[in-house]
């Protein structure tokens, strides 16, 4: 039997547009054809159920993993807003909030044991909506034993312990059903929902729309834990910077044809040159050198700035890295010869030998002693990129030398850690070392990819 | 053909089931969007998690024969759409030169007809008397160009070719697009697909996955096994196990007799799914050790509750 899809309320167009501009308002590309898919997609749907609802938006509407992320957390608080903006209604609340109330005033123990048993079950088969029910369930339930403490998370724990929910060691221990971490995490997720949603209900009014937190959506900044996630970045970038050297080839293809390779293919032709082979363009394969900051400050980004390096590695013969935090120690052997990331960062960690007595960055000696090791074979067909903070914690910046250098080379970079809001304050003396080179702010993935593209964008005056 | 398209999306799941596709939710809701809304699909998601086998079961729930263009760095027209036959042509040409002059006129329309052009698979695919399912794989291996090329076929399923004029689709062909991720598409191609990310399944779901696929490996052992596996994916590894992998590895499990994974088959049969030797030092240095002293904590276990 063909499923008759709902027909939709007249107020959902309206709904949606609004959802749309929020994403769009989180920089997801939401554009007039997202949203005429989308409606397609919906009548397509019942939009009853909230998982596929959901399904069909995310389908039309976020298309990248990234996007993906935007979207989950847009939807639940546009959802949440939308439900609780009903909710505050008094009469609304009085009724949902007494009805659960006086069907669980009393649990006798009996009871809990079964609720529990359904938890689990519930938790077990995954399904997000039968898990929401119960979530209400527990709290109706436990909220009547103790007041709750007016700290959410407290509040969670105690009713998860209540509960006797534990992330089990041993699965296949057959006395309990053992709760996989993840479905604890996201019980858990839903009784804070619901908490927040009770709270503001009490409260008569809904907590301030926040736009979702910049950072949340930031590099991953911790240390290794997060490794295998900057390796994607970094195999996406190594990835682009093949492509992108296959794009610059394409676009001057058409420069010079191979006379020698047309006359021997036109031989299969009975010498009609019908097929005309062009000189292949090598991709511009520059010469680097990489500074790169591994000090404290920086800790955080240095392991993400240390994989960069490794992947620029593969990605370009000719280059040669240094770190530094109060002198300078070049490590090119050391990527030359290791493959494996743990192991470059310990050995850097070990004989790079950058830290002299206070471990504090210092730039005006790095550079000098760059200017050293380097002048004589910086050239203008060169890159120079340095990354760090370019906070000299109250040393002399010595800009001057920073000039030298980069006058040797032909192109400087600089990447910055930091949000732009804070160079410039504190010891930060970005300004003085921008005018000798182009800074970019890298802390996101997407504004290390604007930084790709400066650096393999083929250069016209040179050459 | 349309009595086969099922109509609701359990009859998708369910068809996608009969193909020997386990779909979530969320897949067969996509699916079942691409057919009636006749959209091309883009799919992304780690290598090994059955994008390339969700066309294939595409294709045979709605019984249409699959067309297949994997994509590769420096993939062109030529290679995609269509390419005239210069041998053929010239061939043409140098047979009729004892003939009139006045010839010519015939003959240059002769030669670029259709008996003339080779159709490749985006060609065939639009140009099939029946519909049929185009898998474009791996998208991301491309260059930019080649996108921008597939962007008149995926929104109006035409081709224009200067000779000929435009050789519109008969049939509407559902497109399935599969990339690793590797690089960002260009928007204007996401703008024209619905998209789906396909992630590592669940434990059930991979559970049943590999229960289809081994059927006579015991339900202890299968469940084991997709619990070691989804263990090695937590690890920081070069290449992850896939699911092709897990299912590889019942089977071999299957082969071996075993009625449970103890830390020295693992060791023994790690190489299945682990494909890298600094892959295999830091599996067999986490995962192993972790098999070898379970017993242990297991009679410990129970002797504390």
């Amino acid at each position: 039997m063909p499923a008759a899809p709902e027909r939709l309320p007249a107020s959902l167009p309206a709904q949606l547009l609004s959802f749309g501009e929020q994403l769009r308002d989180e920089g997801v590309p939401v554009g007039t054809s997202e949203l005429l898919d989308c409606f397609a997609a919906l009548s397509q749907v019942s939009w009853t159920s909230q998982a596929d609802f959901k399904e069909a938006l995310a389908a039309t509407l976020a298309k990248s993993p990234e996007d993906r992320r935007t979207f989950e957390r847009v939807f639940d608080r546009f959802m949440f807003r939308a439900v609780e903006a009903q909710a505050i209604d008094p009469e609304m609340s009085e009724r949902i909030g007494e009805g659960a109330a006086a069907s669980m005033q009393d649990l006798s123990a009996g009871e809990l044991e079964a609720l529990r048993e359904q938890i689990a079950a519930a938790l077990a088969q995954g399904s997000q909506g039968a898990l929401r029910d119960l979530a209400l369930l527990a709290i109706a339930a436990f909220s009547r034993e103790a007041e709750g403490s007016g700290v959410i998370g407290v509040d969670v724990q105690r009713i998860r312990r209540a509960l006797g929910l534990r992330a089990e060691q041993q699965p296949e221990d057959p006395t309990r059903p053992g709760v996989s971490r993840e479905a604890l995490r996201r019980f858990e997720a839903l009784l804070r929902e619901e908490l927040e949603r009770a709270q503001a209900r009490r409260a008569q009014r809904l907590p301030p729309a926040r736009p979702l937190n910049e950072l949340d959506r930031a590099l991953p900044s911790g240390p290794l834990a997060d490794l295998a996630a900057v390796h994607r970045v970094v195999t996406q970038l190594r990835r682009r910077l093949a492509t992108q050297g296959m794009q610059a080839r394409g676009q001057r293809r058409h420069a010079h044809v191979d006379v020698r390779r047309t006359m021997r293919a036109s031989l299969q032709t009975g010498g009609v040159p019908v097929e005309l082979k062009f000189r292949p363009r090598r991709p511009r394969r520059p010469e680097i050198y990489v500074l790169c900051d591994i000090s404290t400050s920086v800790t955080s980004a240095s392991v993400f700035f240390l994989s960069v390096l490794h992947a620029l590695h593969d990605a370009f013969r000719k280059m040669r890295s240094f770190v530094f935090i109060e002198r300078v120690s070049e490590v090119t052997d050391i990527f030359e010869h290791e493959r494996d990331f743990r192991t470059i960062s310990e050995k850097i960690g070990k004989d790079a030998g950058v830290a002299d007595i206070s471990g504090y960055t210092d730039y005006g000696r790095v550079f000098s002693e760059m200017l050293e090791l380097v002048q004589d074979d910086l050239h203008p067909r060169a890159t120079l990129i340095v990354l760090g903070d370019a906070r000299t914690n109250g040393r002399d910046p010595r800009a001057d030398l920073f000039g030298q250098l980069a006058a040797r080379a032909g192109r400087t970079f600089w990447l910055n850690p930091e949000p732009r809001l804070y160079w410039n304050y504190g010891d930060s003396v970005i300004a003085a070392y921008e005018r000798h080179c182009t800074a970019f702010e890298c802390w996101t993935t997407a504004q290390l990819e604007d930084f790709v593209k400066a650096l393999t964008k083929p250069v016209t005056q040179a050459l | 053909m349309e009595s086969t398209a099922p109509r609701t999306i359990a009859e998708v799941e369910e068809g996608l089931r009969a193909a020997g596709y386990l779909p979530n939710r969320a897949t067969a809701l996509v699916s079942h969007l691409a057919v009636t809304l006749g959209k091309p699909v883009l799919v992304e998601g780690p290598a090994g998690v059955g994008k390339t086998e969700l066309a294939k079961a595409l294709s045979t729930m709605l019984q249409r024969q699959l067309i297949r263009l994997q994509c590769y760095e420096g993939l062109d027209e030529a290679k995609a759409l269509y390419e005239w036959n210069y041998r053929k042509q010239l061939l043409r040409i140098q047979a009729s030169e004892g003939e009139q002059q006045t010839a010519w006129e015939s003959l240059q329309e002769d030669i670029f007809g259709e008996e003339f052009l080779l159709t490749r698979p985006l060609m065939r695919a639009i140009a099939s008397e029946q519909p049929v399912v185009l898998l474009i794989d791996e998208i991301d291996k491309t260059d930019q160009e080649f996108e921008a090329m597939l962007l008149e076929v995926l929104s109006d399923f035409q081709i224009s070719i200067p000779e000929l004029g435009v050789v519109k689709a008969r049939t509407q062909p559902v497109v399935v697009l599969t990339s690793n991720n590797s690089r960002e598409l260009t928007e204007a191609l996401k703008r024209r697909c619905l998209y789906l990310w396909l992630d590592y399944p669940e434990l059930e779901q991979e559970l049943a996955i590999v229960r289809l696929h081994a059927p006579d490996l015991s339900e202890t052992v299968a469940r084991r096994l997709v619990e070691l596996v989804g263990m090695v994916r937590d690890l920081d590894l070069k290449k992850p196990p896939s699911i092709a992998e897990s299912i590889d590895w019942a089977r071999a499990l299957l082969l071996l007799g075993a009625k449970d994974i103890d830390a020295t088959l693992f060791t023994e049969t790690m190489s299945v799914i682990v494909k890298h030797r600094t892959d295999m030092d830091i599996v067999a240095e986490r995962v192993g050790v972790k098999l070898a002293e379970q017993p242990e904590a297991a009679t410990v276990d129970a002797g504390g509750t």
